[in-house]
């Protein structure tokens, strides 16, 4: 009893300087993401932009801008752009990963040279999207080394830049390879951390490997799936860097490549504020939902863990 | 023997993968070493000997400031790496080594902002600079790196795994202050995830694009990115492609170089942030 209440106060003592370590962040917070949040959303309500030399505004409009952007501009055809090109790369990359996942840890298979091949595959995700953009702009060119290389193996060369799925086709597969090997790791953290006795189960029920996957590996890594999911969602609705270079800002063939956040960039360089604003703040209320949402993922799994962290540690100790 | 024939499947299913992720850096490369009129001819599959030109070449083109844009970019990329690291395991050794009374609601608010991105403020952000007299500065492009809600999460778990608190708990008995502690056992406990998270920091500081172009204007405070952009958007006709593929290859291969020789530690530590034990 005694030793307790002197540890209580003991803590009580120290908890100023909980505070005065937190001082740092949360300064650094307010100054460069918080205030400029703020200010994001009050330039939204402003009509203020430049037409030629004169500057418009400020002038207070309410929602007008919201208004504008949402049925009178472009938005909804980038939008649809956005999603377009992120499906067409995550597809792919959910499958391949998991795919990937499965046979990097099982027993079975008991594959070799794994560390090699995880960090082949890791290595894209490293590469500055705009160089890796670039790169590609310049071997896929309509006299590039790819084109070279079709002739020589007897097809028609193709003009990818041109063509509306050369564009999205090419940041597709860019994505594709810049983010498989992330995900891959990621799921096989998640197999690797399910009991395995589960397995064993399965094994003495005369489970086959489609079941198994299905009844067992699926289930248990429902939540690094959709961490999985949400944060490439995220991470397809910031999508620039690769589209901006490779398109040099134009979004391809009548704009078929351009990106919501291209269009963003647009308005922040015709310094068009309002609706650089009205444009921001939409896509923070999405993507505060879906972080929301990994929030809400995250520390249910830690509920989870928690529950179970004697279980999974006893089975530890015993090999 | 179904066994074999579903190895042998995998592995070519793995090379074919490996091989779409170096197929392009190998391209690259090679036609760094070529001469523009050699990679206009056509491509093939030698290397050439215009290596040491091209990177000459690049390194004193009048309207590129490359050496500069190096600088530049391994300044910044050092300072947030920096930055990150140490404010992040200040604030993951507040959250995990202080009963205080908004702890719980500090962890839960860096929790919900750590995936929003920072394009939906940059409006804001690049406004406020101005107002600040930051713009064309270097200093927007690494300070914000103090606040870096996802190598605090990471740091938070490595700590807790370990750093057991009678260790600062022995450290007061011996008379030690809380920043003592936190500078001479603390740091040096981290060790192994500050490198970690030092890497991934640096380079994303140093691929970052969009908000550098957005607060840099003049040539020679840009950085790299910067400077592959204004290439992409030269005349490209008049351009020559061995330089464009060397500053490529200067934006790409220093950093595959250092992944190579610690990439061990890094894939290791990719899962870790998101996926806990």
């Amino acid at each position: 009893m005694n030793m307790e209440k002197r540890k209580k106060i003991k803590s009580i003592s120290y908890a100023k300087w909980g505070y005065i370590f937190l001082i740092p962040f949360f300064a650094m917070y307010v100054l460069t993401y918080f205030i400029p949040l703020i200010s994001t959303i009050y330039y939204s309500f402003f009509e203020n932009y430049m037409s030629g030399l004169k500057q418009i505004g400020p002038n207070f409009v309410a929602l007008e801008n919201y208004k504008s952007i949402l049925f009178d501009s472009d938005l909804p055809k980038y939008a649809y752009n956005t999603m377009y090109i992120w499906i067409l790369g995550f597809i792919p990359q959910i499958t391949i990963s998991m795919l990937l996942a499965i046979w990097f840890t099982s027993i079975r298979l008991n594959l070799k040279f794994t560390g090699f091949f995880k960090t082949v595959i890791y290595m894209p995700n490293l590469i500055m999207a705009a160089a890796f953009a670039m790169l590609f702009w310049a071997l896929f060119s309509d006299i590039g080394p790819i084109n070279n290389l079709l002739v020589l193996l007897g097809f028609e060369p193709y003009r990818f830049l041109s063509e509306i799925n050369g564009n999205r086709g090419l940041i597709a597969l860019m994505n594709f390879l810049m983010w498989f090997g992330n995900t891959t790791i990621l799921l096989m953290a998640g197999i690797m951390g399910i009991d395995s006795s589960i397995f064993e189960a399965a094994q003495i029920d005369g489970a086959s490997s489609w079941q198994t996957f299905w009844h067992v590996t699926l289930p248990s890594i429902k939540p690094i799936l959709v961490y999985v999911l949400l944060t490439s969602l995220i991470g397809g609705i910031q999508m620039f860097d690769v589209p901006q270079i490779l398109t040099d800002g134009n979004g391809g063939p009548d704009r078929t490549s351009m990106t919501m956040i291209m269009f963003l960039n647009k308005h922040l360089y015709s310094k068009n504020y309002g609706m650089a604003g009205a444009l921001s703040v939409i896509l923070f209320i999405v993507t505060a939902i879906l972080s929301f949402t990994i929030y809400n993922n995250l520390t249910e799994k830690d509920v989870y863990s928690k529950h179970r962290g004697h279980k999974m540690k006893g089975g530890k100790n015993e090999k | 023997m179904k066994n074999k024939i579903n190895k042998i499947l995998c592995y070519f299913v793995l090379i074919v993968l490996s091989l779409m992720c170096v197929f392009s850096f190998c391209l690259l490369i090679i036609n760094s070493t070529r001469a523009h009129s050699q990679i206009q001819k056509g491509f093939s599959f030698a290397l050439g000997s215009f290596f040491g030109t091209n990177l000459k070449n690049v390194l004193s083109n009048g309207e590129l400031p490359v050496v500069k844009g190096i600088i530049n970019s391994l300044t910044v990329s050092s300072l947030s790496a920096a930055l990150a690291a140490y404010f992040s395991v200040l604030t993951a050794f507040a959250i995990h080594s202080y009963e205080f009374r908004f702890k719980r609601a500090a962890f839960t608010f860096i929790m919900m902002i750590m995936m929003i991105p920072s394009q939906v403020t940059a409006l804001g952000f690049v406004r406020w600079m101005a107002k600040l007299g930051l713009m064309d500065s270097l200093i927007p492009l690494f300070l914000p790196s103090v606040a870096s809600p996802i190598v605090f999460y990471f740091m938070l778990s490595y700590m807790q795994s370990n750093l057991p608190k009678a260790v600062i708990e022995a450290a007061r008995m011996d008379g030690a202050g809380e920043f003592r502690i936190f500078n001479q056992i603390v740091i040096p406990v981290m060790k192994p995830a500050i490198a970690v998270q030092a890497i991934f920091t640096f380079v994303a500081a140093w691929n970052n694009y969009f908000i550098p172009s957005l607060i840099i204007r003049s040539a020679e405070k840009k950085t790299l990115p910067i400077l592959v952009a204004q290439l992409r958007s030269a005349d490209y006709l008049k351009f020559d492609m061995g330089q464009v593929y060397m500053l490529v290859f200067l934006a790409i291969i220093p950093i595959i170089i250092v992944y190579i020789l610690l990439s061990k530690y890094i894939v290791r530590g990719v899962a870790v942030g998101s996926v806990k034990e």
